[in-house]
Protein backbone atom coordinates (compact mmCIF):
# COMPACT_ATOMS: atom_id res chain seq x y z
CA UNK A 1 0.00 0.00 0.00
CA UNK A 2 1.43 3.35 -0.88
CA UNK A 3 0.55 6.10 1.51
CA UNK A 4 0.94 9.83 1.16
CA UNK A 5 1.96 11.65 4.32
CA UNK A 6 1.40 15.41 4.49
CA UNK A 7 2.77 17.47 7.37
CA UNK A 8 0.69 20.49 8.36
CA UNK A 9 2.17 23.89 9.25
CA UNK A 10 1.03 25.86 12.25
CA UNK A 11 2.32 28.79 14.22
CA UNK A 12 1.42 30.43 17.51
CA UNK A 13 -1.71 28.43 18.05
CA UNK A 14 -3.14 28.45 14.54
CA UNK A 15 -2.86 26.22 11.51
CA UNK A 16 -1.55 28.14 8.53
CA UNK A 17 -3.85 28.43 5.49
CA UNK A 18 -1.46 26.51 3.27
CA UNK A 19 -2.08 23.44 5.45
CA UNK A 20 -5.57 23.15 3.98
CA UNK A 21 -4.22 23.54 0.45
CA UNK A 22 -1.79 20.77 1.30
CA UNK A 23 -4.80 18.53 1.90
CA UNK A 24 -5.91 19.03 -1.71
CA UNK A 25 -2.46 18.25 -3.12
CA UNK A 26 -2.13 15.22 -0.84
CA UNK A 27 -5.50 13.72 -1.72
CA UNK A 28 -4.84 14.26 -5.41
CA UNK A 29 -1.53 12.44 -5.16
CA UNK A 30 -2.93 9.65 -2.99
CA UNK A 31 -5.63 9.02 -5.62
CA UNK A 32 -3.05 8.89 -8.39
CA UNK A 33 -0.93 6.48 -6.36
CA UNK A 34 -3.93 4.48 -5.26
CA UNK A 35 -3.13 4.81 -1.59
CA UNK A 36 -4.26 6.28 1.69
CA UNK A 37 -3.84 9.88 2.64
CA UNK A 38 -2.33 10.55 6.05
CA UNK A 39 -1.84 13.93 7.64
CA UNK A 40 0.50 14.66 10.52
CA UNK A 41 0.40 17.55 12.91
CA UNK A 42 3.36 17.97 15.22
CA UNK A 43 3.41 20.15 18.32
CA UNK A 44 0.98 22.70 19.72
CA UNK A 45 -2.62 21.90 20.52
CA UNK A 46 -2.61 18.77 18.39
CA UNK A 47 -6.10 17.67 19.43
CA UNK A 48 -7.82 20.74 18.12
CA UNK A 49 -5.54 20.96 15.10
CA UNK A 50 -6.53 17.37 14.27
CA UNK A 51 -10.21 18.31 14.45
CA UNK A 52 -9.61 21.12 12.00
CA UNK A 53 -7.54 18.96 9.67
CA UNK A 54 -10.21 16.29 9.57
CA UNK A 55 -11.51 17.41 6.22
CA UNK A 56 -12.76 15.71 3.12
CA UNK A 57 -10.41 13.12 1.68
CA UNK A 58 -8.20 12.68 4.72
CA UNK A 59 -7.95 9.06 5.91
CA UNK A 60 -5.90 9.43 9.07
CA UNK A 61 -4.65 12.37 11.12
CA UNK A 62 -1.62 11.56 13.27
CA UNK A 63 -1.10 13.81 16.24
CA UNK A 64 2.40 14.14 17.64
CA UNK A 65 2.19 15.83 21.00
CA UNK A 66 5.72 17.13 21.19
CA UNK A 67 6.43 20.75 22.13
CA UNK A 68 4.46 23.92 21.45
CA UNK A 69 6.07 25.34 18.37
CA UNK A 70 8.05 24.20 15.39
CA UNK A 71 11.46 22.78 16.17
CA UNK A 72 13.23 21.27 13.20
CA UNK A 73 14.96 18.53 15.17
CA UNK A 74 11.65 17.32 16.56
CA UNK A 75 10.01 17.54 13.15
CA UNK A 76 12.82 15.60 11.49
CA UNK A 77 12.62 12.79 14.01
CA UNK A 78 8.83 12.68 14.07
CA UNK A 79 8.41 12.73 10.29
CA UNK A 80 11.02 10.04 9.78
CA UNK A 81 9.40 7.82 12.40
CA UNK A 82 5.92 8.40 10.97
CA UNK A 83 7.12 7.78 7.47
CA UNK A 84 8.29 4.37 8.56
CA UNK A 85 5.12 3.69 10.54
CA UNK A 86 2.77 4.38 7.63
CA UNK A 87 5.22 3.21 4.96
CA UNK A 88 4.87 6.50 3.08
CA UNK A 89 5.71 6.66 -0.58
CA UNK A 90 5.36 10.41 -0.68
CA UNK A 91 5.88 13.08 1.94
CA UNK A 92 4.43 16.52 1.35
CA UNK A 93 4.88 19.77 3.20
CA UNK A 94 4.26 23.42 2.47
CA UNK A 95 7.16 25.24 0.82
CA UNK A 96 7.14 27.58 3.80
CA UNK A 97 10.07 28.95 5.76
CA UNK A 98 9.62 26.12 8.25
CA UNK A 99 9.07 23.55 5.51
CA UNK A 100 12.40 24.56 4.07
CA UNK A 101 13.94 24.25 7.53
CA UNK A 102 13.27 20.51 7.82
CA UNK A 103 12.20 18.98 4.47
CA UNK A 104 15.73 18.92 3.02
CA UNK A 105 16.99 17.27 6.20
CA UNK A 106 14.32 14.57 6.14
CA UNK A 107 14.85 13.85 2.44
CA UNK A 108 18.58 13.65 2.99
CA UNK A 109 18.19 11.43 6.04
CA UNK A 110 15.86 9.03 4.25
CA UNK A 111 17.93 9.19 1.05
CA UNK A 112 14.92 10.11 -1.03
CA UNK A 113 14.77 12.84 -3.67
CA UNK A 114 13.37 16.25 -2.81
CA UNK A 115 11.57 18.62 -5.14
CA UNK A 116 10.70 22.00 -3.67
CA UNK A 117 8.17 24.66 -4.56
CA UNK A 118 5.90 22.50 -6.72
CA UNK A 119 3.06 24.25 -8.52
CA UNK A 120 1.53 21.08 -9.98
CA UNK A 121 1.96 17.33 -9.58
CA UNK A 122 1.18 14.53 -11.99
CA UNK A 123 1.60 10.85 -11.39
CA UNK A 124 1.43 8.13 -13.96
CA UNK A 125 4.35 5.74 -14.01
CA UNK A 126 6.28 8.10 -11.86
CA UNK A 127 6.05 11.51 -10.35
CA UNK A 128 6.27 14.59 -12.52
CA UNK A 129 6.54 17.92 -10.78
CA UNK A 130 5.94 21.31 -12.36
CA UNK A 131 8.01 24.13 -10.97
CA UNK A 132 9.34 27.50 -12.02
CA UNK A 133 12.88 28.68 -12.68
CA UNK A 134 14.66 31.94 -13.46
CA UNK A 135 12.43 34.08 -11.29
CA UNK A 136 9.19 32.64 -12.69
CA UNK A 137 10.19 33.37 -16.27
CA UNK A 138 9.97 29.71 -17.25
CA UNK A 139 8.11 26.65 -16.11
CA UNK A 140 9.77 23.27 -16.04
CA UNK A 141 8.77 19.70 -15.46
CA UNK A 142 10.98 17.48 -13.38
CA UNK A 143 10.67 13.73 -13.44
CA UNK A 144 11.47 11.90 -10.26
CA UNK A 145 13.24 8.65 -10.86
CA UNK A 146 12.49 6.99 -7.55
CA UNK A 147 9.43 5.39 -6.03
CA UNK A 148 9.66 7.48 -2.86
CA UNK A 149 10.00 11.25 -2.68
CA UNK A 150 9.49 14.43 -0.70
CA UNK A 151 7.75 17.38 -2.34
CA UNK A 152 7.13 20.84 -0.91
CA UNK A 153 4.20 22.72 -2.41
CA UNK A 154 3.84 26.42 -3.12
CA UNK A 155 1.01 28.13 -1.32
CA UNK A 156 -1.88 29.43 -3.41
CA UNK A 157 -1.62 26.72 -6.09
CA UNK A 158 -4.14 24.23 -4.74
CA UNK A 159 -7.59 25.07 -3.42
CA UNK A 160 -8.08 24.83 0.32
CA UNK A 161 -10.11 21.74 1.25
CA UNK A 162 -13.20 22.83 3.17
CA UNK A 163 -15.66 19.99 3.78
CA UNK A 164 -15.60 18.00 7.03
CA UNK A 165 -14.15 14.52 6.80
CA UNK A 166 -14.31 11.26 8.70
CA UNK A 167 -10.64 10.58 9.30
CA UNK A 168 -9.51 8.54 12.23
CA UNK A 169 -7.42 10.58 14.61
CA UNK A 170 -4.49 8.66 15.99
CA UNK A 171 -1.96 9.85 18.53
CA UNK A 172 1.53 8.89 17.42
CA UNK A 173 4.12 8.27 20.06
CA UNK A 174 7.77 7.95 19.43
CA UNK A 175 10.91 8.10 21.49
CA UNK A 176 12.39 11.56 20.97
CA UNK A 177 16.17 11.43 21.03
CA UNK A 178 16.84 14.53 23.11
CA UNK A 179 20.56 14.35 22.48
CA UNK A 180 19.90 14.95 18.78
CA UNK A 181 18.03 18.17 19.47
CA UNK A 182 20.56 20.88 18.76
CA UNK A 183 18.33 23.90 18.35
CA UNK A 184 16.06 25.68 20.79
CA UNK A 185 13.43 28.22 19.80
CA UNK A 186 13.55 31.08 22.29
CA UNK A 187 10.66 33.19 21.13
CA UNK A 188 9.13 35.33 18.46
CA UNK A 189 9.26 38.97 17.50
CA UNK A 190 6.92 41.01 15.39
CA UNK A 191 8.60 43.44 13.11
CA UNK A 192 7.70 46.41 11.04
CA UNK A 193 5.23 48.47 13.05
CA UNK A 194 5.60 52.15 12.40
CA UNK A 195 4.14 55.37 11.11
CA UNK A 196 1.84 53.94 8.46
CA UNK A 197 -0.03 50.72 8.00
CA UNK A 198 0.14 49.90 4.30
CA UNK A 199 -2.52 47.24 4.75
CA UNK A 200 -5.03 50.03 5.43
CA UNK A 201 -4.37 51.97 2.24
CA UNK A 202 -6.87 52.11 -0.62
CA UNK A 203 -4.25 52.98 -3.20
CA UNK A 204 -0.63 51.81 -3.06
CA UNK A 205 2.19 52.98 -5.26
CA UNK A 206 4.73 50.22 -4.81
CA UNK A 207 8.33 50.53 -5.91
CA UNK A 208 10.84 47.82 -6.73
CA UNK A 209 14.46 47.34 -7.68
CA UNK A 210 13.81 48.98 -11.05
CA UNK A 211 14.19 52.33 -9.25
CA UNK A 212 17.95 51.66 -9.03
CA UNK A 213 18.98 54.37 -6.55
CA UNK A 214 17.65 55.81 -3.34
CA UNK A 215 17.63 59.34 -4.84
CA UNK A 216 15.22 58.16 -7.52
CA UNK A 217 12.57 57.32 -4.94
CA UNK A 218 11.53 60.97 -5.30
CA UNK A 219 9.77 60.27 -8.54
CA UNK A 220 7.52 57.57 -7.05
CA UNK A 221 6.97 59.68 -3.95
CA UNK A 222 5.74 62.44 -6.22
CA UNK A 223 3.36 60.01 -7.90
CA UNK A 224 2.07 58.73 -4.57
CA UNK A 225 1.48 62.34 -3.46
CA UNK A 226 -0.35 63.24 -6.63
CA UNK A 227 -2.57 60.15 -6.35
CA UNK A 228 -3.08 60.62 -2.63
CA UNK A 229 -1.70 57.11 -2.31
CA UNK A 230 0.59 55.35 0.16
CA UNK A 231 4.10 54.29 -0.81
CA UNK A 232 5.06 50.64 -0.41
CA UNK A 233 7.89 48.54 -1.79
CA UNK A 234 9.26 45.17 -2.75
CA UNK A 235 11.98 43.61 -0.70
CA UNK A 236 15.20 44.90 -2.32
CA UNK A 237 14.15 48.51 -1.63
CA UNK A 238 13.71 47.64 2.05
CA UNK A 239 16.86 45.47 2.18
CA UNK A 240 18.79 48.49 0.91
CA UNK A 241 17.41 50.54 3.75
CA UNK A 242 15.68 53.02 1.43
CA UNK A 243 12.31 52.45 3.06
CA UNK A 244 11.46 50.95 6.46
CA UNK A 245 10.41 47.33 6.86
CA UNK A 246 6.78 48.25 7.52
CA UNK A 247 6.52 49.29 3.86
CA UNK A 248 7.44 45.85 2.53
CA UNK A 249 4.75 43.96 0.65
CA UNK A 250 5.05 40.20 0.40
CA UNK A 251 5.50 36.87 2.06
CA UNK A 252 7.76 38.16 4.79
CA UNK A 253 6.33 41.66 4.74
CA UNK A 254 2.69 42.68 4.76
CA UNK A 255 -0.28 41.26 2.94
CA UNK A 256 -2.24 44.09 1.34
CA UNK A 257 -5.52 44.22 -0.55
CA UNK A 258 -6.03 47.80 -1.73
CA UNK A 259 -8.44 48.94 -4.40
CA UNK A 260 -5.51 49.82 -6.65
CA UNK A 261 -1.92 48.54 -6.52
CA UNK A 262 0.57 50.17 -8.85
CA UNK A 263 3.75 48.08 -9.16
CA UNK A 264 6.60 50.23 -10.45
CA UNK A 265 9.75 48.35 -11.48
CA UNK A 266 8.72 45.20 -9.64
CA UNK A 267 9.17 41.83 -11.37
CA UNK A 268 6.47 39.99 -9.47
CA UNK A 269 8.48 37.27 -7.75
CA UNK A 270 6.29 34.71 -6.03
CA UNK A 271 7.16 35.98 -2.56
CA UNK A 272 6.11 39.46 -3.57
CA UNK A 273 2.92 38.37 -5.27
CA UNK A 274 1.96 36.44 -2.13
CA UNK A 275 1.45 39.81 -0.48
CA UNK A 276 -0.52 41.69 -3.11
CA UNK A 277 -2.45 39.35 -5.36
CA UNK A 278 -5.61 40.25 -3.44
CA UNK A 279 -5.53 43.83 -4.73
CA UNK A 280 -8.66 44.66 -6.67
CA UNK A 281 -6.92 46.36 -9.56
CA UNK A 282 -3.27 45.74 -10.31
CA UNK A 283 -1.25 48.05 -12.54
CA UNK A 284 2.31 47.23 -13.62
CA UNK A 285 4.93 49.51 -15.11
CA UNK A 286 7.93 47.49 -16.23
CA UNK A 287 10.38 47.42 -19.12
CA UNK A 288 10.28 43.62 -19.33
CA UNK A 289 7.20 42.36 -21.19
CA UNK A 290 7.86 38.89 -19.75
CA UNK A 291 7.97 40.03 -16.14
CA UNK A 292 5.64 37.74 -14.15
CA UNK A 293 3.87 40.76 -12.66
CA UNK A 294 2.04 41.15 -15.99
CA UNK A 295 0.43 37.73 -15.45
CA UNK A 296 -1.60 39.09 -12.60
CA UNK A 297 -1.89 42.71 -13.72
CA UNK A 298 -5.13 44.23 -15.00
CA UNK A 299 -3.40 47.14 -16.72
CA UNK A 300 0.17 47.44 -17.86
CA UNK A 301 2.70 49.72 -19.46
CA UNK A 302 5.79 48.08 -20.92
CA UNK A 303 8.20 50.97 -20.73
CA UNK A 304 10.86 52.76 -18.72
CA UNK A 305 9.49 53.88 -15.38
CA UNK A 306 11.70 56.96 -15.49
CA UNK A 307 9.78 58.12 -18.54
CA UNK A 308 6.31 56.96 -17.60
CA UNK A 309 6.05 57.81 -13.92
CA UNK A 310 6.72 61.56 -14.24
CA UNK A 311 4.21 61.74 -17.10
CA UNK A 312 1.64 59.95 -15.00
CA UNK A 313 2.28 62.25 -12.05
CA UNK A 314 1.77 65.26 -14.28
CA UNK A 315 -1.65 63.99 -15.29
CA UNK A 316 -2.78 64.26 -11.69
CA UNK A 317 -1.24 67.59 -10.80
CA UNK B 1 37.78 29.71 13.53
CA UNK B 2 37.03 28.90 9.93
CA UNK B 3 33.95 29.97 7.98
CA UNK B 4 33.04 28.31 4.70
CA UNK B 5 30.72 30.19 2.37
CA UNK B 6 28.94 28.44 -0.47
CA UNK B 7 28.76 30.64 -3.53
CA UNK B 8 26.82 30.04 -6.70
CA UNK B 9 26.99 31.64 -10.08
CA UNK B 10 23.43 31.99 -11.26
CA UNK B 11 22.05 32.60 -14.70
CA UNK B 12 19.52 35.31 -15.33
CA UNK B 13 17.30 35.33 -18.40
CA UNK B 14 17.16 38.44 -20.56
CA UNK B 15 13.85 40.29 -20.96
CA UNK B 16 13.27 38.47 -24.23
CA UNK B 17 14.70 35.00 -24.55
CA UNK B 18 14.32 31.74 -26.38
CA UNK B 19 14.25 28.22 -25.13
CA UNK B 20 15.76 25.35 -26.98
CA UNK B 21 15.05 21.93 -25.56
CA UNK B 22 15.36 22.10 -21.81
CA UNK B 23 17.55 25.18 -21.71
CA UNK B 24 17.34 28.89 -22.27
CA UNK B 25 19.61 29.58 -25.21
CA UNK B 26 23.05 30.65 -24.05
CA UNK B 27 22.96 34.06 -25.73
CA UNK B 28 20.00 35.11 -23.57
CA UNK B 29 21.64 34.31 -20.27
CA UNK B 30 23.68 36.57 -18.08
CA UNK B 31 25.71 35.22 -15.21
CA UNK B 32 26.01 36.79 -11.84
CA UNK B 33 26.72 36.10 -8.20
CA UNK B 34 23.61 34.72 -6.52
CA UNK B 35 21.96 37.57 -4.61
CA UNK B 36 21.55 35.57 -1.38
CA UNK B 37 25.18 34.41 -1.45
CA UNK B 38 26.33 38.01 -1.62
CA UNK B 39 24.85 38.53 1.85
CA UNK B 40 26.42 35.28 3.11
CA UNK B 41 29.82 36.47 1.86
CA UNK B 42 29.37 39.82 3.59
CA UNK B 43 28.43 38.12 6.85
CA UNK B 44 31.59 36.00 6.71
CA UNK B 45 33.82 38.95 5.82
CA UNK B 46 32.37 41.07 8.62
CA UNK B 47 33.04 38.26 11.07
CA UNK B 48 36.66 38.07 9.93
CA UNK B 49 37.00 41.83 10.33
CA UNK B 50 35.57 41.80 13.84
CA UNK B 51 37.93 39.10 15.09
CA UNK B 52 41.46 38.20 14.21
CA UNK B 53 41.19 34.43 14.31
CA UNK B 54 38.78 33.98 11.42
CA UNK B 55 39.65 32.43 8.08
CA UNK B 56 37.05 32.55 5.32
CA UNK B 57 36.86 30.14 2.40
CA UNK B 58 34.47 30.36 -0.52
CA UNK B 59 33.38 27.22 -2.35
CA UNK B 60 31.52 27.01 -5.61
CA UNK B 61 30.35 24.17 -7.81
CA UNK B 62 30.67 25.44 -11.33
CA UNK B 63 32.45 25.46 -14.69
CA UNK B 64 35.49 27.59 -15.46
CA UNK B 65 33.31 30.58 -16.27
CA UNK B 66 32.17 30.68 -12.65
CA UNK B 67 35.69 31.68 -11.55
CA UNK B 68 34.60 35.20 -12.33
CA UNK B 69 31.93 34.91 -9.66
CA UNK B 70 34.11 33.29 -7.04
CA UNK B 71 36.68 36.02 -7.70
CA UNK B 72 34.00 38.52 -6.74
CA UNK B 73 33.88 36.79 -3.37
CA UNK B 74 37.68 37.05 -3.10
CA UNK B 75 37.56 40.69 -4.10
CA UNK B 76 35.07 41.34 -1.32
CA UNK B 77 37.44 39.86 1.23
CA UNK B 78 37.03 36.08 1.28
CA UNK B 79 40.50 34.62 1.94
CA UNK B 80 40.58 31.56 -0.32
CA UNK B 81 38.43 29.87 -2.94
CA UNK B 82 37.67 26.31 -3.97
CA UNK B 83 35.90 25.42 -7.20
CA UNK B 84 34.46 21.97 -7.70
CA UNK B 85 33.94 20.76 -11.24
CA UNK B 86 34.05 17.59 -13.25
CA UNK B 87 32.87 16.24 -16.60
CA UNK B 88 30.45 14.06 -14.70
CA UNK B 89 28.87 17.18 -13.19
CA UNK B 90 28.75 18.87 -16.58
CA UNK B 91 26.70 15.95 -17.91
CA UNK B 92 23.89 16.49 -15.39
CA UNK B 93 21.09 18.74 -16.59
CA UNK B 94 19.89 19.16 -13.04
CA UNK B 95 22.24 18.62 -10.15
CA UNK B 96 19.91 17.59 -7.38
CA UNK B 97 20.03 18.75 -3.80
CA UNK B 98 21.65 15.62 -2.44
CA UNK B 99 24.32 15.61 -5.12
CA UNK B 100 25.24 19.17 -4.17
CA UNK B 101 25.24 18.21 -0.53
CA UNK B 102 27.59 15.28 -1.20
CA UNK B 103 30.02 17.48 -3.14
CA UNK B 104 30.00 20.17 -0.49
CA UNK B 105 30.31 17.59 2.26
CA UNK B 106 33.58 16.43 0.75
CA UNK B 107 34.86 20.02 0.75
CA UNK B 108 33.72 20.55 4.32
CA UNK B 109 35.53 17.39 5.36
CA UNK B 110 38.73 18.64 3.81
CA UNK B 111 38.40 22.17 5.20
CA UNK B 112 36.88 21.39 8.60
CA UNK B 113 35.05 24.71 9.13
CA UNK B 114 33.22 25.67 12.33
CA UNK B 115 30.50 27.48 10.47
CA UNK B 116 29.07 27.20 6.97
CA UNK B 117 27.11 30.09 5.48
CA UNK B 118 24.97 29.59 2.45
CA UNK B 119 22.33 31.66 0.65
CA UNK B 120 18.66 30.89 1.35
CA UNK B 121 18.15 29.99 -2.29
CA UNK B 122 19.73 30.31 -5.69
CA UNK B 123 17.93 32.70 -7.94
CA UNK B 124 17.95 30.42 -10.98
CA UNK B 125 16.67 27.02 -9.81
CA UNK B 126 15.35 28.29 -6.44
CA UNK B 127 15.38 24.92 -4.73
CA UNK B 128 16.19 26.59 -1.43
CA UNK B 129 17.38 23.34 0.06
CA UNK B 130 21.13 22.89 -0.29
CA UNK B 131 22.19 24.39 3.04
CA UNK B 132 19.85 22.31 5.18
CA UNK B 133 20.56 19.11 3.21
CA UNK B 134 24.28 19.74 3.63
CA UNK B 135 23.89 20.18 7.38
CA UNK B 136 22.12 16.85 7.69
CA UNK B 137 24.66 15.17 5.47
CA UNK B 138 27.40 16.46 7.78
CA UNK B 139 25.62 15.89 11.05
CA UNK B 140 25.84 19.66 11.70
CA UNK B 141 23.06 21.77 13.13
CA UNK B 142 21.39 24.36 10.91
CA UNK B 143 18.91 27.20 10.52
CA UNK B 144 17.12 28.30 7.37
CA UNK B 145 16.30 31.90 6.42
CA UNK B 146 18.51 33.70 8.92
CA UNK B 147 18.42 37.49 9.05
CA UNK B 148 20.57 38.01 12.13
CA UNK B 149 23.33 35.93 13.64
CA UNK B 150 25.50 36.29 16.69
CA UNK B 151 28.01 33.74 17.89
CA UNK B 152 28.56 33.07 21.57
CA UNK B 153 31.97 34.04 22.97
CA UNK B 154 33.17 30.45 22.98
CA UNK B 155 31.78 29.76 19.47
CA UNK B 156 29.61 26.89 20.65
CA UNK B 157 26.28 28.54 19.95
CA UNK B 158 24.85 30.67 17.16
CA UNK B 159 21.97 32.89 18.20
CA UNK B 160 19.95 33.48 15.10
CA UNK B 161 16.80 35.21 14.02
CA UNK B 162 14.83 33.36 11.37
CA UNK B 163 12.52 35.38 9.20
CA UNK B 164 9.16 33.63 9.01
CA UNK B 165 6.17 34.73 6.97
CA UNK B 166 4.07 37.80 7.70
CA UNK B 167 6.57 39.94 9.59
CA UNK B 168 7.17 37.39 12.34
CA UNK B 169 10.70 36.42 13.32
CA UNK B 170 11.83 33.45 15.35
CA UNK B 171 14.70 33.66 17.82
CA UNK B 172 16.61 30.42 18.01
CA UNK B 173 19.73 29.04 19.57
CA UNK B 174 21.72 26.65 17.39
CA UNK B 175 24.55 24.41 18.53
CA UNK B 176 27.70 24.77 16.47
CA UNK B 177 29.14 23.60 14.12
CA UNK B 178 26.24 24.71 11.99
CA UNK B 179 25.09 25.62 8.52
CA UNK B 180 23.08 28.84 8.33
CA UNK B 181 21.20 29.88 5.22
CA UNK B 182 21.38 33.64 4.94
CA UNK B 183 18.49 35.89 3.96
CA UNK B 184 18.91 39.18 2.12
CA UNK B 185 18.79 42.26 4.31
CA UNK B 186 20.91 40.74 7.11
CA UNK B 187 23.67 43.24 6.26
CA UNK B 188 24.68 45.60 3.50
CA UNK B 189 26.90 43.77 1.03
CA UNK B 190 29.92 45.85 0.06
CA UNK B 191 31.06 46.59 -3.43
CA UNK B 192 34.40 45.09 -4.27
CA UNK B 193 37.08 47.78 -4.22
CA UNK B 194 39.37 48.22 -7.20
CA UNK B 195 42.24 47.06 -5.04
CA UNK B 196 40.22 44.03 -3.97
CA UNK B 197 39.44 43.19 -7.58
CA UNK B 198 43.10 43.50 -8.56
CA UNK B 199 44.22 41.30 -5.72
CA UNK B 200 41.54 38.72 -6.45
CA UNK B 201 42.81 38.39 -10.02
CA UNK B 202 46.10 37.05 -8.83
CA UNK B 203 44.73 34.67 -6.23
CA UNK B 204 44.80 31.00 -7.03
CA UNK B 205 41.54 29.09 -7.16
CA UNK B 206 41.80 25.55 -5.91
CA UNK B 207 39.98 23.42 -8.50
CA UNK B 208 38.80 20.04 -7.25
CA UNK B 209 37.48 17.18 -9.37
CA UNK B 210 35.36 14.31 -8.08
CA UNK B 211 38.50 12.25 -7.92
CA UNK B 212 40.31 14.89 -5.87
CA UNK B 213 37.39 14.87 -3.44
CA UNK B 214 37.50 11.09 -3.18
CA UNK B 215 34.12 10.72 -4.86
CA UNK B 216 32.97 8.55 -7.71
CA UNK B 217 30.72 9.56 -10.59
CA UNK B 218 27.71 8.08 -8.83
CA UNK B 219 27.98 10.90 -6.29
CA UNK B 220 26.41 13.31 -8.76
CA UNK B 221 23.90 11.02 -10.35
CA UNK B 222 20.63 12.21 -8.97
CA UNK B 223 17.07 11.04 -9.25
CA UNK B 224 15.69 14.16 -10.88
CA UNK B 225 15.48 14.71 -14.62
CA UNK B 226 14.54 17.98 -16.16
CA UNK B 227 12.13 16.93 -18.90
CA UNK B 228 10.72 20.16 -20.25
CA UNK B 229 11.03 23.91 -20.10
CA UNK B 230 8.59 26.36 -21.57
CA UNK B 231 7.30 29.86 -21.21
CA UNK B 232 4.27 29.69 -18.97
CA UNK B 233 0.99 30.30 -20.70
CA UNK B 234 -0.04 33.64 -19.37
CA UNK B 235 -3.51 33.63 -17.91
CA UNK B 236 -3.29 37.35 -17.94
CA UNK B 237 -5.96 39.47 -19.50
CA UNK B 238 -4.04 42.61 -18.73
CA UNK B 239 -4.78 45.57 -20.92
CA UNK B 240 -1.40 46.81 -22.09
CA UNK B 241 -1.35 50.47 -23.08
CA UNK B 242 0.64 51.16 -26.22
CA UNK B 243 2.38 54.31 -27.33
CA UNK B 244 4.85 56.92 -26.15
CA UNK B 245 5.17 57.52 -22.41
CA UNK B 246 2.87 60.53 -22.53
CA UNK B 247 0.20 58.55 -24.37
CA UNK B 248 0.43 55.46 -22.17
CA UNK B 249 0.50 57.56 -19.02
CA UNK B 250 -2.55 59.45 -20.29
CA UNK B 251 -4.51 56.27 -20.93
CA UNK B 252 -3.57 54.85 -17.55
CA UNK B 253 -4.48 58.12 -15.84
CA UNK B 254 -7.93 57.99 -17.42
CA UNK B 255 -8.51 54.48 -16.08
CA UNK B 256 -7.26 55.42 -12.62
CA UNK B 257 -9.43 58.55 -12.55
CA UNK B 258 -12.43 56.48 -13.47
CA UNK B 259 -11.70 54.36 -10.42
CA UNK B 260 -11.66 57.47 -8.30
CA UNK B 261 -7.92 57.51 -7.73
CA UNK B 262 -6.51 60.94 -6.94
CA UNK B 263 -9.98 62.42 -6.56
CA UNK B 264 -9.32 63.34 -2.87
C1 LIG C 1 12.05 33.45 2.01
C2 LIG C 1 11.89 34.65 1.12
C3 LIG C 1 11.01 35.67 1.48
C4 LIG C 1 10.84 36.79 0.65
N1 LIG C 1 9.93 37.77 1.01
C5 LIG C 1 9.70 38.80 0.16
C6 LIG C 1 8.72 39.80 0.46
O1 LIG C 1 8.07 39.79 1.50
N2 LIG C 1 8.53 40.79 -0.45
C7 LIG C 1 9.22 40.88 -1.63
O2 LIG C 1 8.98 41.80 -2.41
N3 LIG C 1 10.17 39.96 -1.91
C8 LIG C 1 10.42 38.94 -1.06
N4 LIG C 1 11.40 38.03 -1.36
C9 LIG C 1 12.32 38.33 -2.49
C10 LIG C 1 11.78 37.96 -3.84
O3 LIG C 1 12.15 36.63 -4.13
C11 LIG C 1 12.39 38.88 -4.93
O4 LIG C 1 13.79 38.84 -4.85
C12 LIG C 1 11.94 40.33 -4.84
O5 LIG C 1 10.55 40.43 -4.69
C13 LIG C 1 12.36 41.06 -6.10
O6 LIG C 1 12.01 42.42 -5.99
P1 LIG C 1 11.83 43.32 -7.28
O7 LIG C 1 10.71 42.84 -8.09
O8 LIG C 1 11.77 44.75 -6.81
O9 LIG C 1 13.24 43.17 -8.02
P2 LIG C 1 13.58 42.39 -9.36
O10 LIG C 1 13.08 41.02 -9.35
O11 LIG C 1 15.03 42.62 -9.58
O12 LIG C 1 12.74 43.18 -10.45
C14 LIG C 1 13.00 44.48 -10.88
C15 LIG C 1 12.08 44.74 -12.05
O13 LIG C 1 12.24 46.07 -12.46
C16 LIG C 1 12.19 46.13 -13.87
N5 LIG C 1 12.89 47.34 -14.27
C17 LIG C 1 14.22 47.59 -14.22
N6 LIG C 1 14.48 48.83 -14.67
C18 LIG C 1 13.28 49.39 -15.00
C19 LIG C 1 12.89 50.64 -15.52
N7 LIG C 1 13.79 51.62 -15.77
N8 LIG C 1 11.59 50.86 -15.76
C20 LIG C 1 10.66 49.90 -15.51
N9 LIG C 1 10.98 48.69 -15.01
C21 LIG C 1 12.28 48.44 -14.75
C22 LIG C 1 12.85 44.87 -14.33
O14 LIG C 1 12.40 44.53 -15.63
C23 LIG C 1 12.37 43.87 -13.27
O15 LIG C 1 11.20 43.20 -13.69
C24 LIG C 1 11.58 36.91 -0.55
C25 LIG C 1 12.47 35.88 -0.89
C26 LIG C 1 12.63 34.77 -0.08
C27 LIG C 1 13.56 33.69 -0.50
Amino acid sequence: MSAVLAVADHRRGALRDVSFELLAAGRELADALGGEFHVAVIGGDVESFAEELNREGVDVVHTVDEGEEFNHDVYVQAVEALCEEVDATAILSPNSVNGLDYAPAVANGLSIPLVTDAIALAYEDGLEVTREMYGSKVETTVEVDDDRFFVTIRSGEWPAVEGRGDASIEPFEFELDESAVGSRVQGFEEVGEGDVDISDADVLVSVGRGIEEEENLEIVEALADALDATLSASRPVVDNGWLPKNRQVGQSGKVVSPEVYIAVGISGAVQHVAGMKGAKTIVAINTDPNAPIFDIADYGIVDDLFEVVPELTEQFE
Amino acid sequence: MKVLVTVKEVAEAADDFEISGIEIEEGYLEYDLNEWDDYAIEEAVQLSEQRDDVETVGVTIGPERSEETIRMALAKGIDRAVRVWDDAIERQDLLDVDAKARLLEAVVEAEDPDLVLSGVQANDDSFGATGVALARQLGFQWAAVVNRMELSDDDTIANVRRELEGGVEELTEIDMPAVLTIQTGINEPRYASLRGIRQAQSKEIDVQSLDDLGLGEEAVEGELDLTSMYEPVSESDAEIFEGDPDETAGKLAAVLQEKGVGAQ
